[in-house]
């Protein structure tokens, strides 16, 4: 049975604003896919500890070393909006 | 019934490397907008974090210092939320294992002495900085935001606390000795002024001696000491007040706000505190073998309150070793320089963070303009042990040298301060007082004790002062 | 005139030998993308200028005896997922409609140093999430065998362009199998490597545990010498491999004499298109003949990746791309908060399957849900590798089909999810075990589209897996090419 996803509550946590209706057709797509991946928790992993690294390295460091910055007008150009230095988006709260 | 206050205290420190936590730009403090910014720290699409070894070692050494366990294995995660400061939207930081647990700090002040349990000391970067520009500057009014991101990926430590703290004042003193030691650790400049190190407390109120919880609310945005003290018991009152009131202490997080002196409910977003933690895919698991830790160790100055402890063991007034202990650096050297040039612990002690202290606040100088040496304390100590200048001559003769009048001799000599404690001089001088009172004398010898007051009252005027009371006594003991 | 298409390797040996120069060689491979764009759309942005400049510079190095070895001079394709300074890079996302990077990949400074011509920027599926190439927000590119057909994805516009010879080479990244699928579906040769080989400084993430930038050539060899140029450690990449990157194309000559092979149980039967089993099955045969063992391993887990695959990477991704929020670069929607500005620019600018995968990830991570999803995926992905490893104390090699079909229509697919993920059943454990893996053409179906065939090795088995995928291509002898208009240009253009 497809595992019914609290959508909206997921969209906006990963600030998507979608409308109700994409909402909907994405909350039965991700059920399916949900029911599929759900297959995982059929595997005994009692003995398993997660794996997030492939390459098995670890302890990769720099040094503390300063090396040059970006050019500012190169990085503000690329903006949608900028102002006196700085990048400008809307105000934190309404 | 009675209300206790359970407050616990989260500790964001700005480590001083030269580069930032995971890329080579320059952390750096009041420069031109994103100037200190590269494809790593803006968050450009492709780039990827590189962690800083220095910032790993700072953090090291200061998770020792507040003697915490360094975990033989850490790992980042990264932490989601989204925020116009934060490039990524999501903040490298450390979930189940950071790099330091289980540690604590004695903390001590005039009227209390206790033990803070520090449940962890982890790294991670800080955020970009947002100026909500519009009526006020207030982020309530704002029109919008300009962002610069020179502080972004600036390596940040977290100090979180147990919820050991019973009250406001307590707070503050334990937040006053973490500062204090992540001075004299020198990971940090710890500037509050510059949100170098930044104190958030986690306060809730429960039933006097309940061994349960209550609701925890955090409080930000404290700029101060004083105004983390204020804000704590100003949200011990409000706490108190609701429940009180028969409400309830919700889970949030609130603003002080410094004029108003309270603290403000900030609008919570739906779902805004799942950070859905996951480990970080593009860093390498850390692994400290015991060669990272000696290392740190080996690279620990001593701290205050192990200072204080040895202060005391040489003799120090406790209250002078605790000041001492925490003081700045140059006057701790004084104190330390006049013990090793001879002068007696407790006296050198009494002077540093006495009159030493007492004088640069009077000239509005700072501990780094101190026109003092280590070996001038010990002289001078010295001179009122052997009674050459009296106490109260031996403040003047501080100034003197202060002023750089001179070795303290050279300015009690000077200065005309020198006890006379020359036996045939003060004879001479005891001669002739009893001359100039002969009738003094005879009632003095017909039984009249309290006058031998009046003929020493004279002895001293005669040598403004400077006459030493023993020697004058012993003379008038055996004329009289 | 050779009739062969062009390689690395002919294309260099006519570049030393004087009978061409590397503007000849840009603009035969030009002229092939004018005449083919139109119908197939590999690339987003064929950047003239910089090849033309970069190929005079490489024949007037040439003259004067600077070699900078087997790239030099090459016309070389990049997938539009690697940042290029100064060329646009979209991932073919409407959120980057439009960005230049600040900077070059490392891989593609190194295909510079290496003096190899950047041809364009390659379509792929947004992000490159997806197994056909028509999740892009600029169009699907199509197969050169079957303009009905996708090229498969998510590299499909580097696969489509060797394969029609509008590169001698391309770069491709792979993630769940978006190099090797759509080589299988183009018929040229793709190649992942061992997780951490290849810097991914530059290769704008999709699931970084995963991710690995890789060669889409016409021959094993040339796969080697694009491998050799890029390969190696970054410190810019904290996950880069540290140790020395062997002589990939060492051994090719090696055969399969006395190694063993381990076909994996799991990737055939139901499911797959008896013609691929069939064309898999007779090299298997061809290859017992030439001396390897060839025996059957299980490995259970396999029927498992997929599953892991689609919770590791959609979580991955729903953090990688929260960047993309309308603020520093890329498109922006502006709502009146900074928050709607978010969230209105990220719905605005994300195709539905970025979308999909995003919303997938963040719910596999969410409170709740964490332990169930992704934790488990997690440590199933674990178990696998010890699967993975046990299979290799048996056998020095896995083999499998690389696509359980050959390219399947445009549209066939997009309204099943769930099925277009079934495209990567065979290439995703290596991803989630971080193993090199490649696909070799070996045969064509009975529509005439070409059948791909996966060998797979252990972590930094390159050399080995090398020689085997060498032995199947002489094997296989495979040198069809697709219909006429489409198909590469012969030989050196003189």
């Amino acid at each position: 049975m497809p595992i019914d996803v609290d959508v909206a509550h997921v969209a906006s946590l990963a600030r998507l604003g979608l409308s109700p209706d994409r909402l909907d057709r994405y909350r039965e797509e991700l059920g399916v896919i949900l029911d599929h991946a759900a297959r995982v928790q059929e595997v005994d992993t009692s003995s398993a500890l997660p794996l997030a690294h492939p390459l098995g390295q670890t302890n990769v460091f720099r040094a503390d070393e300063v090396r040059p910055s970006l050019d500012r007008d190169e990085v503000l150009e690329m903006a949608p909006e900028s102002r006196d230095g700085f990048f400008v988006t809307s105000p934190a709260l309404d | 019934m009675k209300w206790e206050p359970v407050i616990g205290i989260e500790v964001h420190v700005e480590l001083d490397t030269d580069s930032k936590m995971f890329c080579g730009c320059r952390v750096s403090f009041g420069d031109p907008p994103n100037t200190h910014v590269c494809p790593v720290c803006l968050a450009l699409p492709g780039s990827l974090p590189v962690p800083n070894r220095k910032a790993i070692q700072e953090i090291i050494r200061l998770g020792l210092a507040l003697n915490c366990r360094i975990n033989p294995d850490s790992v980042f995660h990264r932490k989601n939320y989204y925020y116009a400061d934060l490039p990524k939207n999501y903040q490298i930081s450390q979930f189940d294992v950071p790099v330091c647990v289980d540690g604590w700090l004695d903390v001590e002040s005039d009227e209390t002495r206790f033990r803070v349990g520090i449940e962890r000391v982890h790294m991670e970067e800080d955020t970009g900085k947002s100026v909500h520009v519009g009526e006020g500057g207030r982020i309530h009014s704002a029109a919008e935001t300009l962002v610069d991101f020179n502080r972004a990926g600036t390596p940040l430590v977290e100090i979180v606390s147990r919820p050991d703290l019973k009250s406001a004042a307590d707070a503050r003193t334990y937040a006053q000795e973490l500062r204090a030691v992540v001075v004299e650790t020198g990971v940090s400049d710890a500037r509050m002024e510059r949100g170098s190190i930044r104190f958030d407390a986690n306060v809730s109120i429960r039933p006097e001696g309940s061994p349960r919880l209550g609701v925890k609310v955090e409080i930000k945005n404290m700029n101060s000491f004083r105004s983390l003290e204020k804000a704590i018991r100003s949200e011990i009152g409000r706490q108190t007040a609701l429940v009180t009131a028969g409400e309830r202490v919700v889970m949030e997080t609130r603003h002080w706000d410094e004029e108003a002196e309270v603290t403000h409910g900030m609008r919570t977003k739906e779902g805004s505190s799942d950070y859905r933690y996951f480990t970080e895919p593009d860093l390498a698991p850390m692994a400290f073998d015991s060669s990272w830790v000696e290392e740190a160790r080996s690279l620990l100055p001593e701290l205050p309150a192990l200072r204080r402890d040895r202060y005391r063991g040489m003799g120090v007034r406790p209250a002078a070793a605790r000041v001492l202990a925490s003081s700045d650096p140059r006057l701790r050297s004084l104190f330390e320089e006049a013990v090793e040039s001879g002068a007696d612990p407790v006296a050198a002690g009494n002077w540093v963070t006495g009159e030493v202290t007492a004088s640069l606040r009077r000239r509005e100088a700072s501990v780094g303009e101190l026109p003092l040496r280590g070996d001038q304390i010990a002289a001078l100590t010295r001179m009122v042990s052997e009674g050459r200048v009296s106490a109260g001559a031996a403040r003047e003769v501080l100034e003197g040298v202060m002023d750089g009048e001179g070795s303290p001799s050279e300015v009690a000599t000077r200065r005309n301060l020198l006890q006379l404690s020359d036996r045939t001089a003060l004879e001479e001088v005891v001669e002739e007082v009893m001359a100039a009172n002969p009738e003094a004398v005879e009632r003095y010898r017909s039984g009249e004790g309290k006058v031998r007051g009046y003929l020493m009252g004279q002895v001293m005027r005669a040598t403004s002062g400077r006459a030493d009371p023993r020697a004058v006594n012993e003379i008038l003991s055996a004329r009289l | 005139m050779p009739s062969q298409p062009l390689s690395i390797t002919s294309a260099g040996a006519a570049l030393r030998s004087g009978e061409t120069t590397s503007v000849e060689l840009l603009a035969a491979v030009m002229s092939r993308a004018e005449m083919t764009e139109s119908e197939l759309h590999c690339y987003l942005n064929l950047d003239r200028e910089g090849a033309m400049s970069a190929a005079r510079r490489a024949d007037r190095e040439l003259d004067r005896g600077e070699d900078r070895g087997p790239l030099h001079g090459i016309p070389v394709a990049v997938k539009d997922n690697m940042c290029t300074r100064g060329l646009e890079t979209t991932c073919s996302s409407k959120i980057l409609a439009g960005y230049r990077p600040p900077y070059d990949a490392t891989a593609v400074a190194r295909l510079r140093e290496a003096g190899a011509v950047i041809v364009g920027k390659t379509n792929l599926d947004e992000f490159a999430m997806g197994s056909s190439t028509e999740n892009s927000a600029y169009g699907p590119t199509r197969n050169p065998w079957d303009t009905g057909r996708v090229p498969g994805g998510s590299s499909g516009g580097s696969a489509a362009a060797v394969a029609a010879g509008s590169a001698i080479a391309a770069l491709g990244s792979d993630t769940g199998g978006s190099i090797r699928q759509p080589a299988s579906l183009c018929g040229v040769v793709g190649l992942k490597p061992t997780y951490g080989l290849v810097s991914r400084y530059g290769l704008v993430a999709f699931a970084s545990s995963l991710d690995q930038i890789g060669p889409l050539t016409r021959t094993v060899r040339d796969a080697a010498l694009l491998l050799s140029a890029v390969a190696g450690h970054d410190p810019a990449d904290a996950t880069s491999y540290a140790g020395q990157t062997p002589d990939f194309a060492g051994s090719l000559d090696r055969g399969v004499d006395g190694l063993r092979l381990g076909v994996v149980k799991e990737l055939g039967g139901e499911g797959y298109q008896p013609e691929v089993s069939e064309a898999t099955e007779m090299m298997l045969e061809k290859l017992a003949a030439r001396g390897a063992e060839v025996t059957e391993v299980s490995l259970p887990l396999f029927d498992v990746a997929l599953s892991a695959y689609y919770l590791i990477a959609p979580a991955e991704c729903s953090a990688n791309l929260a960047r993309f929020d309308g603020m520093r670069y890329g498109l922006s929607v502006k709502g009146s908060t900074a928050s709607d500005t978010m969230s209105d620019t990220r719905a605005e600018g994300f195709g539905p399957e970025v979308i999909r995968r995003i919303l997938l990830g963040t719910y596999a991570l969410s409170a709740g849900y964490f332990d169930a999803f992704y934790g488990q995926a997690q440590k199933v992905r674990s178990l696998l590798l010890d699967e993975f490893s046990e299979a290799y104390e048996k056998v020095d090699v896995l083999v499998s089909p690389t696509s359980p079909t050959t390219a399947f229509r445009l549209g066939e697919r997009t309204q099943d999810p769930l099925a277009m993920y079934m495209s990567d059943i065979c290439t995703i454990p290596s991803n989630l075990s971080g193993h090199p893996a490649i696909s070799v053409p070996i045969g064509l179906d009975s529509e005439g589209l070409p059948i791909g065939f996966q060998v797979m090795a252990p972590a930094l088995g390159e050399r080995l897996m090398m020689a085997v995928a060498a032995e199947v291509e002489r094997l296989a002898g495979f040198d069809a090419l697709p219909p006429p208009a489409l198909a590469p240009p012969p030989g050196v253009p003189l």
